[in-house]
């Protein structure tokens, strides 16, 4: 039997009937076509299909699509606005944070929300936030050089707007 | 940026915008019209006999299209089935005890009487949806009898253990010899022998992206085409037409983007020829997605030696000679690819490392057991071979008294002495590896450490230095060498410059990167040679219907022999514009000078043609001199003369939790040198991700056997996938010391860091535990392993 679900993915409303065992990382893979959302493992180590849903970073893989109808997520393929990269894509592409590039959209997803929660954090903070997300190419030190470049990006662009305010 | 600093300057990646924003094209990614979908039942036994199989069930489930098993393939392609996999790399009987032909037991794509280790297939559910074919695998019925395994090469050589394979008793695959120099003289003249055991655990390759396939047959046409996630796809092409018996000009392999493969995705694979086979006799695409589980178990591991090592030194530190026997895990087949090649002639030629040696003899015994084939994993036999020498010359140090730095710097190749003939027949292209570690040495502030050491362990805290100072081969390779080690191939590569009328630039290359980058550092190179803008040169890679041939990319190879075809293919367009523009400017040929992308006459500076005019004049092709055809376009196959030799020296500062066993690093400094360098930042990147390899051998990864075949490290909840909050930053510097027969003077660099570093990082772990009495300890240097070493350890 197939549930009915609505879910708001990268500002467009979907309504789709799906399996209840249809998990959300192959909904948007399969039925949306956002391919950007990777699978790397079995057992939600790996942390290639981290989404954004309602604002919380999550596993895609660890999450029904029927659990995650009403929410809004958010992909990879959300993150550039009008074609204006996202100071973490920026910073991934400045400092070499990828190579092969299958880790890299749940990579900046975490991140994302690492810098939404602490937007100055120190190179420790950085390296314990990663853990759930695994790369096998950068050995994460440029990994962490492209957070702390979206961390100065971000928080020059958040002081602008205030200081232009007054 | 002026376009002639392309080499040499850190340009960011090409390939990143697409990577960035999710518009990759892995495997996975891709879909056909009416594909259907593939799932493999693997054997649950580490060794069983198949009595039957019933598929009668699975076969009557809703939307499953077919269910296939050994019994439908065993005929051969010939008549309708498949061949077992091809075995690319047979050791030459000359090099093998006893001098007979090396026996190739066949690996069929799905097990015909007997499954050999846990992830052997089965059978495969072919079906409407990916769900459906996972349902239906429980639904096949096989009746197994279960057998005695054995997973260890040692138990697997004592008489009376569980035999594997008929035609190879005892186990043994082959043992092979590297005899070089006179070791009974090394020996007999010898003062001190020291002597160990060392195990070089068996680690599991985890690209994060596993295997995939999606095979379409075009029944109009009669081609095959193959999406996969191949390192080689032009290798894979032809694993995979002598495995399906589909014509190799019939069969277009393509590997779009990859996502890492270490080595594990050299080799073909059953699924992957099964998904072509079954694509062809069902006339539907046919998609398969390998899970991780599959990965664990189906798809090559790593290492997984036992090594027994004596040197014979003197007492002044000289090494006279090193005898070694390896026991060489195999698994239970022979991969396609690198195979029996990575333990045998990967690994005792590298013995000598960066020392004067005068003898050294290796005895390896390939041995099968009821495990996952071994492969090439990032280093492929040369960090077997490295962690003997450089972990080896540590004990030896310390047997003898001996300063680590002291004993390296007293037996290290000197710089005067290239090219060096190592004694295993190697000839070493260029080095300087006393610059190499001295500055590693001021880096680390060595001395100073000492006395920080000696201070921190009369407050009871256990500090550590180790060193590696190393020297690999990579750039695979010259043909004649390769072909007489018994590798079935060459391994030259190939690139076409193609100047398109508008003077955009097109390159073919027969490498295949899957994250190091080529698209980046190519155009960086045909924009050095060719004066044109880096962003007006595109690089395709990976698709055997638009790149005439290649070998792929492994043995860190990319740059050092499929660069080398590239700058040979551009000078050839830059040889053929320089034609065509003496003819346009009515100058003689010598009087045509070229300088940034422009073709000038010497003595009147005015007369000059850009390259891209010259383009446009060859596109035209009405007015060229004599002998010259139209288009700018070039190929060149490239076959190096030798392999290339990078090296340095690694320093890694641990301190040891004495109460706890835990590790910490706290300083890790690598100064390599490959050459000089086209793009620094990528370089760089490589180091990194070998170093976190390399280190993780040391200190995390084990792929864990139980004596049944049961993989206990079976997901990634169980086996160490290090993150980043168990590695540090990196500090890393470079010598140069140009190749003298590459033609832009570089060296691999791709395996540097995961050869260089497992050493350097166990070393440090046992200085630190030098003053509780542990003398050795096999890898990975777990809390666990540490602790009760310092428990059981002689106490003063």
């Amino acid at each position: 039997m197939k549930h009915k679900i609505h879910l708001k993915v990268n500002g467009v409303e979907h309504e789709n009937e799906v399996e209840p065992r249809l998990l959300l990382v192959h909904y948007l893979r399969d039925v949306l076509n956002l391919t950007g959302t990777h699978i790397g493992c079995d057992t939600s180590q790996c942390g290639a299909c981290t989404v954004m849903l309602n604002g919380q970073a999550v596993k895609s893989c660890t999450v029904l699509a029927v659990q995650a109808s009403g929410a809004e997520v958010k992909t990879v393929e959300g993150l550039a606005t009008n074609g204006t990269l996202h100071p973490m894509q920026e910073g991934f592409w400045e400092k070499h944070g990828l190579q092969c590039g299958f880790c890299t959209p749940g990579m900046m997803m975490t991140a994302i929300q690492l810098l939404e929660r602490n937007p100055n954090p120190t190179e420790d903070e950085i390296r314990h936030a990663l853990e759930g997300n695994l790369c096998r190419c950068t050995g994460y030190q440029n990994i962490v050089s492209s957070i702390q470049y979206a961390a100065e990006k971000m928080r020059t662009a958040v002081a602008q707007p205030t200081s232009a305010a007054r | 940026m002026a376009v002639t600093k392309m080499f040499g300057a850190s340009v960011k990646r090409r390939e990143d915008p697409r990577l960035i924003t999710g518009r990759g094209y892995y495997t996975e990614d891709m879909n056909l019209p009416g594909q259907t979908y593939m799932a493999v039942l693997h054997s649950p036994y580490g060794h069983a006999r198949i009595r039957s199989i019933n598929t009668d069930q699975a076969k009557k489930l809703p939307g499953v299209v077919a269910v296939f098993t050994g019994q439908d393939l065993k005929a051969g392609a010939a008549a309708g089935g498949m061949n077992p996999l091809p075995v690319a790399w047979p050791l030459p009987k000359e090099t093998l005890e006893g001098g007979q032909p090396m026996p190739l037991p066949a690996w069929h794509c799905l097990a015909v009487d007997t499954a050999r280790f846990t992830g052997d297939s089965v059978a495969v559910v072919i079906a409407e949806s990916n769900a459906i074919a996972k349902d239906a695998l429980d639904l096949i019925d096989v009746d197994y009898e279960a057998l005695p395994a054995v997973t260890d090469q040692e138990k697997a050589m004592e008489p009376g253990a569980p035999q594997l394979h008929a035609e190879t008793p005892n186990n043994v695959a082959f043992h092979w010899m590297l005899h070089a120099g006179d070791i009974d003289a090394a020996f007999s003249q010898a003062e001190v022998v020291v002597k160990h055991r060392l195990i070089n655990q068996r680690l599991i390759p985890n690209p994060m992206e596993t295997r995939g396939a999606l095979a379409y047959w075009n029944p109009g046409s009669e081609e095959m085409t193959l999406w996969n996630t191949s390192q080689n796809p032009h290798v894979t092409r032809l694993l995979g037409t002598l495995t399906t018996g589909i014509p190799e000009h019939r069969l277009r392999v393509i590997a779009r983007d990859v996502g890492g493969g270490f080595g594990s995705k050299i080799s073909l694979y059953p699924a992957e020829a099964v998904a072509m086979w079954a694509s062809k006799k069902l006339n539907r695409p046919v998609k398969w997605s390998e899970e991780r589980r599959e990965n664990y178990t189906g798809t090559a591991h790593g290492r997984d030696h036992i090594q027994y090592v004596e040197w014979a030194v003197k007492k002044d530190g000289t090494i006279l000679g090193l005898r070694v026997k390896a026991l060489a895990n195999m698994g239970a087949y022979l991969q396609s690819g690198p195979g029996a090649g990575v333990p045998t002639w990967l690994f005792a030629p590298m013995l000598s490392g960066c020392y004067k040696i005068g003898a050294i003899h290796a005895d390896v015994f390939g041995v099968y057991t009821n495990t996952v084939p071994t492969d090439a994993y990032r280093g492929a036999g040369r960090p077997e071979a490295t962690y003997i020498v450089e972990h080896g010359i540590d004990l030896v140090a310390k047997e003898l008294g001996m300063d680590p730095v002291a004993i390296r710097k007293k037996n290290f190749i000197q710089p005067n002495e290239f090219p060096y003939p190592s004694v295993t027949t190697f000839v070493y292209d260029s080095g300087n590896y006393p610059a190499a570690m001295d500055k590693a040495l001021q880096i680390a502030g060595y001395e100073k450490f000492r006395q920080e050491q000696a201070e921190a362990r009369k407050q009871g805290r256990y500090l550590g230095i180790g060193f590696s100072s190393y020297v690999e081969v990579c750039g695979l390779g010259p043909s004649a060498g390769v072909n007489a080690t018994g590798f079935t191939g060459g391994l030259w590569e190939s690139a076409t410059v193609r100047v398109h009328a508008t003077g955009k630039v097109t390159v073919l290359t027969g490498i295949s990167p899957h994250g190091q980058g080529e698209e980046t550092t190519f155009a960086q190179i045909v924009s050095s040679e060719l004066g044109v803008p880096v962003e007006d040169v595109d690089v395709v890679h990976g698709d055997t219907g638009s790149v005439q041939m290649g070998m792929g990319t492994y043995g860190s190879r990319g740059l050092a022999v499929g660069g080398a075809a590239l700058v040979m293919a551009a000078r050839k367009v830059r040889e053929q514009a320089r034609k065509i523009a003496a003819h346009q400017l009515e100058a003689a040929l010598d009087d045509v000078v070229y300088a940034d992308g422009v073709f000038s006459v010497q003595g009147s500076p005015d007369k000059k043609k850009a390259i891209q005019e010259i383009a446009f004049a060859a596109y035209m092709g009405g007015n060229l001199p004599e002998g010259v055809t139209p288009m700018l376009e070039e190929n060149h196959f490239y076959d190096p003369p030798n392999f290339v030799y990078p090296f340095g020296t690694h320093i890694c500062v641990v301190e040891v939790d004495a109460e706890t066993g835990v590790t910490k690093l706290l300083r890790y400094i690598a100064v390599d040198d490959c050459g000089p360098v086209v793009n620094p930042m990528i370089v760089d990147g490589q180091i990194h991700g070998g170093l976190a390899q390399g280190i993780a051998q040391a200190l995390y990864e084990y792929a864990v056997y139980d004596d049944n075949g049961q993989l206990l490290s079976g997901s990634m909840m169980d086996y160490v996938v290090p993150t980043a909050g168990e590695l540090i930053h990196f500090d890393l510097d470079r010598t140069v010391t140009p190749s003298p027969h590459q033609p832009l003077g570089l060296k691999g660099v791709g395996e540097t860091g995961t050869i260089a570093s497992t050493p350097a990082v166990v070393n440090a772990v046992m200085d630190a535990l030098a003053p509780l009495g542990v003398k050795q300890l096999d890898m990975p240097l777990t809390p666990e392993r540490v602790w009760h070493a310092i428990q059981n350890a002689p106490k003063a």
